[in-house]
């Protein structure tokens, strides 16, 4: 009994589970990273607007990278949130513009086309048995396709009342800075950010502490095995990417309401950004491990990569794909050869031991 | 009887993996042929250049599917073996391209002469485009990672890796020989695509009948544990089809840039992974891999260029194809799932056993 | 329902394409009883505990549970932990992901809401009430084997069950975790709980056991208290041999004579990542012989060593005298070796090919990539062989999917015979396979004997390798412990070797 405890306190790594591992490993990358560019970069990195404009940029990024991380948790993988973006944008924008209509209504419109893209995908993934990448894709192209049947040219919405909701800032104390001439500037962030940490928290916590969460994290361990825990793995499965979908209804209506227009270009790739910033977040795709304040420190760290990238002069356009693809590539790599030292510990352990329990 | 003779023919028909395609093919032959009978009309005219060439809807399929069908050969293989499909091929096209123009144009992007021979900047293009699918193939293989998210990697960074190549100028290769390969060789009016992918077929032909290619890839795509034990390398194996695939992206890329004598980093071969994975899927190949049907899949990938002329034709915007396509891609998989199929077989039997019982 | 039984099986019925699995099988378990369920592979034992898990449906029968008045009906395995049911599998149904108390409560109770606190300390009382040193918020997968396994048992202990079943819990366990099993075991049993136990150490089963029902090809043998029925006529039960065709002597085989000289196949120290100790083993020219031992005593686990399809840890080979490296299937195969794996479906087919494909696949292979046979030349090697090993196929083109396990077999059997091998190792050809075809397998060994082949012959029925055989390696517990030749090959001896312990019958 005692050797046993003991060849566990051997190594104090394998004490810490998989998720927390990886996700400290981001935040410390982040911190690094922001502390780095703070010390040497200077200027722009000092003042915290800055922190808190990137954050306003990509609040749609962190709600949809928080479903992206839901789905990927479970084991799957949906690439339509980008399009689903750029479809809730238009079809807000087309209802605002050309409808007359009601801010409360286009919220509705965005809500009800992301469920439905959850619906009929996670029916078709859970239910049918259709790998994830196929259906999604092809969400994906029907999503960008049905951007530009809706409307074919990006134009901006001119509704009072979205206009005024889009300009309307949150005011955050102490965090202001002054112009050289002694002017106050306060620190200012948009709607966008507060309902994207309101998903953060919320999606945290339902992971964390509801057996729905418990049950996302043991169908992506191990479908089999949660089958034979007594979970209902289809309807998990599905749930996740109503969840999903859900999400990128909503955080297509944040970008949206930061961009404040409709266009078929609206979210290329985001994504890819997503996913990206799920891995990086410490999600892995084989599912199973992950954390959405991962998942949120992912998508900064992505940011300030691109940010980081910029201004130290690299600011031509193709240096942004290139630079997320290589830490894609590299925490993709990471997680391969974390599985594989896994199932190798696994086998050795397994040759070590010997059974002696049968006939002597 | 009766019923016995048709579920025999049935069977026949749908054993033969060919006729899908083909039947998709004559449905829409027939769809235009009601609809406008003058899309069949071929003509011979004077071009620009005022060689006599052939024009018409067809010759326009057979011309502009032609980089489809040689991406399809190669996707085909890497299905067969990998069970996934290479999303980085228009990339990979954008990276190919612009390799070939830089060789071609050397450091001068307007320079009125060619710089190096195009058979040199083709083969420098072929030996860049493996290394990408090496790199491709070496996710899969080794680190294991699902192929779609492999080369999600390339799909983020390729584009910009091309605008990188050619420090983001558009280089133009004014000699009139390098626009042969994406128009007409003057004296011959057949179109020069539709050449290079009948050499391409030509040489696929021969590969899979003087060496063991195709025997390879279908048991290792079917049972990598028995290949193994059979002497064969499933990595390896894997590896070599991306490496094909490579070196069809680089025929396709050529064709492409040569098509307009320059490059657009972020238009060109745009969602064409998307059409090359739906004509590995219309020609009746398992996207879950194993037995392919090289025929079927270069058929398939002229039928869809059928239906994209077709669609043209009737004016739709060519940013809303993709979700027609869409529907197509659904409509193929969710048949195809097993779960559905198992039902659909289930309901013949019983239609049929209805149909026998009233008889007696 | 009987007086005092918590569970019984009536008539249970089970097949699948091809496959009567379960025929006519009834099965009762009593409150407060251990109970063996035993049987060889295919025997129908996993069947029957996925059809009680709900895993499987059954095709016939009715399963009646202390406390309801009707036969109850199980589909899914959440319904069988809600009737009490609970399952330890041998492959562990956990979720590595998921910390050491998770894995012990999701999937149960009420409540939408995860108490973590509470949850780990409950998990922990539990753990430490049945002494296994683990911390209930560590990772699974952090976990050894043996934890895990321990783990599954602690939350199938948990659940208030009246029926625990334990399929084969102990063969990731040692010995001090054993015991602890065992004492566990008990302490339910005198609570009341039925207890459903499948093991294939013999020596378990007459440590905590209290009755013993015995399977064989999906039917039932018969269930017996365990005073009444000796270590040995339990093997002949699940053999299917009675004592008194134990006194057979075989018939055919010639007998085992060193001549000296070298062997074709000679192998030192051999180990392999599969956990089977070090083994030293040879083969003369036209030699037939063959390792036995019960299911998972570790005789696949030595000749997928010698032919390198697991990945090999040690050991020295020599051919014919000369030293070899052999770690890979295609290195063995370089130098004429053959092996025609135990598990048909998983290494053997490749399903969705042709006869003909499947023929050729190792001769093409050895061949090389740029010589690929003509289509003539492999339908003529195809068409020989389906004429000499009579295969009943449409043509060659048929994909061997379709065909009958038999027919599956002897084109495997083809494909390496194609090869010409020095050597050739068959594991289980005869598995799953009927009676006419077991024969004609069985002859052909020893055809292809006497013509020099050298031959290594497993199969889990004794009295095909004593036909076959002039020289058996007896494994136990992933141990060569025996090899007997000549007299010694008789059915008693055998079973006495493989069974161990007190070797009289009686």
């Amino acid at each position: 009994m005692l050797n046993l405890s003991n060849g566990l306190r051997r190594d104090p790594g394998k004490r810490m589970t998989d998720t927390n591992l990886l996700t400290t490993i981001t935040i410390a990358v982040f911190l690094v990273m922001y502390i780095a560019s703070i010390l040497i970069l200077g200027e722009g990195f000092r003042k915290p607007q800055q922190m808190l404009n990137l954050i306003s940029t990509n609040a749609y990024l962190i709600i949809l990278s928080c479903g992206m991380s839901l789905v990927m948790i479970t084991g799957g993988i949906d690439i339509s949130v980008g399009g689903v973006t750029a479809l809730v944008a238009m079809c807000c924008a087309v209802y605002l513009d050309q409808g007359g209509g009601n801010v409360f209504v286009s919220m509705l419109i965005a809500v009800g086309i992301g469920l439905a893209f959850g619906v009929v995908q996670g029916y078709l993934i859970a239910y049918l048995n259709v790998q994830p990448f196929i259906v999604t894709l092809a969400g994906m192209f029907f999503a960008r396709g049905m951007t530009t049947i809706v409307h074919t040219n990006p134009f901006n919405v001119e509704n009072e009342s979205f206009v005024a909701l889009k300009d309307f800032r949150i005011v955050l104390p102490l965090l202001g800075s002054y112009t050289r001439k002694g002017k106050y500037i306060p620190a200012t962030i948009e709607i966008g950010v507060i309902v994207a940490l309101l998903i953060v928290i919320v999606l945290f916590c339902v992971l964390k502490w509801t057996k729905l969460g418990r049950n996302f994290y043991a169908v992506g361990g191990n479908k089999q095995s949660a089958l034979m825990l007594g979970i209902n793995v289809k309807r998990t499965t599905f749930v996740s990417y109503v969840i999903c979908g859900l999400l990128a209804g909503i955080g297509g209506y944040v970008y949206f309401l930061h961009v404040g227009s409709g266009s078929p270009s609206h979210a290329m790739g985001a994504e890819m950004n997503a996913i990206a910033s799920s891995i990086i977040g410490g999600t892995m795709l084989t599912g199973g491990v992950g954390n959405i304040i991962g998942t949120l420190f992912g998508v900064l760290s992505l940011e300030l990569i691109k940010n980081i990238v910029a201004s130290v002069g690299l600011d031509q356009a193709w240096w942004t794909g290139i630079t997320i693809a290589a830490m894609l590539c590299i925490f993709l790599v990471v997680q391969s050869v974390i599985i594989a030292r896994r199932k190798k510990a696994n086998a050795s352990a397994a040759a070590e031991k010997v059974p002696k329990g049968g006939v002597t | 009887m009766q019923n016995n003779k048709m579920a025999q023919i049935w069977q026949q028909i749908s054993r033969n993996q060919i006729l899908i395609p083909f039947a998709a093919l004559l449905l829409l032959a027939l769809f235009n042929l009601i609809a406008d009978p003058s899309f069949f009309r071929i003509t011979l005219k004077d071009n620009a250049n005022g060689d006599p060439v052939l024009s018409g809807q067809l010759i326009s399929i057979i011309d502009s599917g032609s980089e489809l069908a040689i991406l399809a050969i190669g996707m085909t293989l890497v299905t067969a073996a990998s069970g996934g499909q290479d999303i980085s091929v228009g990339a990979a096209i954008a990276i190919s391209g612009s390799v070939l123009l830089r060789v071609l144009c050397g450091s001068d992007s307007r320079s009125e002469e060619m710089q190096a021979p195009i058979i040199v900047a083709f083969l420098i293009a072929c030996v860049v485009s493996m290394l990408f699918g090496a790199f491709n193939g070496a996710l899969v293989a080794y680190f294991k990672i699902q192929p779609m998210v492999a080369t999600l990697i390339l799909f983020t960074a390729g584009r910009s890796i091309a605008a990188w190549i050619n420090n983001n100028e558009l280089p133009i290769v004014k000699d009139p020989s390098f626009s042969y390969y994406g128009n007409y060789i003057p004296g011959i009016p057949v179109p020069a695509p539709f050449l290079i992918a009948i050499v391409c077929f030509v040489v696929t032909w021969l590969v899979l009948k003087f060496t063991t290619l195709g025997l390879y890839v279908q048991s290792v795509g079917i049972n990598e544990k028995t290949s193994r034990l059979n002497g064969l390398n499933p990595e390896l194996i894997k590896l070599l089809t991306y490496v094909l695939l490579g070196l069809c992206v680089a025929v396709a890329a050529l064709i492409k840039v040569s098509r307009i004598s320059t490059i657009n980093y972020s238009v060109i071969a745009k969602d064409i992974e998307m059409d090359a994975i739906l004509a590995v899927a219309l020609g009746g190949n398992a996207l879950s891999g194993g037995k392919f049907n090289m025929a079927a899949s270069v058929l398939g990938a002229y039928v869809i260029q059928f239906l994209t002329t077709t669609l043209y034709k009737f004016e739709v915007n060519a940013a809303a194809l993709p979700a027609y396509k869409a529907v197509v891609v659904i409509l193929l998989v969710v048949m195809s799932a097993p779960t559905v199929r198992e039902k659909l077989s289930a309901l013949v039997k019983k239609i049929n056993g209805s149909a026998s019982a009233e008889k007696t | 329902m009987r007086e005092g039984s918590v569970l019984e099986l009536r008539g249970i019925y089970k097949s699948f394409p091809g496959v009567k699995a379960l025929q006519n099988v009834d099965f009762t378990l009593r409150k407060g009883e251990i109970h063996a369920l035993m049987g060889e592979n295919g025997a129908g034992k996993s069947t029957l505990i996925k059809v009680l898990t709900g895993v499987h449906t059954k095709d016939d029968g009715d399963i009646w549970l202390k406390g309801h008045e009707r036969p109850v009906q199980i589909h899914s395995p959440q319904e069988a932990q809600k009737l009490g049911i609970s399952t330890v599998y041998q492959e562990i149904s956990l979720c590595p992901n998921l910390s050491v108390a998770e894995n012990i409560f999701i999937g149960r109770g009420d409540g939408q809401f995860v108490k973590w606190r509470s949850m780990n300390a409950r998990a922990q009382e539990l753990l430490d009430s049945l002494g296994i040193a683990v911390k209930a918020t560590q990772q699974l997968a952090s976990c050894s084997i043996a934890v895990q396994q321990m783990v599954a048992i602690a939350r199938a202990v948990d659940m208030e069950c009246s029926v625990l079943i334990l399929d084969e819990p102990t063969s990731s366990l040692d010995e001090s975790e054993v015991a602890k099993l065992f004492k566990l075991m008990r302490k339910l049993r005198n609570d009341g709980v039925g207890i459903i136990f499948v093991t294939h150490f013999l020596d378990q089963v007459y440590e905590v056991c209290d009755r013993i029902t015995v399977l064989r090809d999906g039917t039932l043998v018969g269930e017996y208290e365990i005073e009444t029925l000796p270590r040995v006529q339990l093997v002949s039960k699940m053999l299917g041999k009675e004592l008194d065709d134990m006194a057979d002597i075989k018939e055919a085989a010639p007998a085992y004579t060193d001549k000296g000289g070298v062997p074709v196949y000679e192998g030192r120290g051999l180990c392999s990542t599969e956990g089977i100790s070090p083994f030293n083993f040879k083969i003369r020219k036209g030699e037939v012989n063959g390792f036995t031992g019960l299911l998972g005593s570790g005789r696949s686990e030595c000749v997928r060593t010698i032919f390198g399809a697991d990945k090999v840890m040690g050991g020295t080979v020599m051919m014919d005298g000369m030293t070899v490296k052999i770690t890979k299937p295609r290195e063995a195969m370089k130098h004429g070796i053959a092996y025609l794996p135990e598990d048909r479906k998983r290494d053997g087919i490749v399903a969705d090919l042709s006869v003909r494909d499947n023929i050729i696949l190792a001769l093409q292979v050895k061949t090389g990539f740029f010589k690929p046979f003509s289509r003539a030349k492999a339908v003529e090697f195809a068409d020989e062989y389906i004429k000499l090993l009579d295969i009943k196929t449409a043509s060659d083109n048929t994909p061997i999917g379709s065909l009958s396990g038999g027919n599956q077999q002897k084109c495997i059997l083809a494909r390496w015979l194609l090869t010409h091998p020095k050597y050739l190792i068959l594991d289980e050809p005869t598995r799953g396979i009927d009676v006419g075809t077991k024969v004609e397998i069985q002859k052909l060994v020893l055809k292809l004997a006497s013509e020099g082949m050298s031959i290594t012959f497993i199969s889990s029925e004794t009295d095909e390798m004593l036909r076959t055989c002039s020289r058996l390696l007896v494994m136990r517990d992933r141990k060569l412990v025996g090899e007997l030749t000549g007299d010694q090959l008789t059915q008693t001896a055998v079973m006495n070797t493989i069974a161990g312990g007190e070797s009289r019958a009686e």
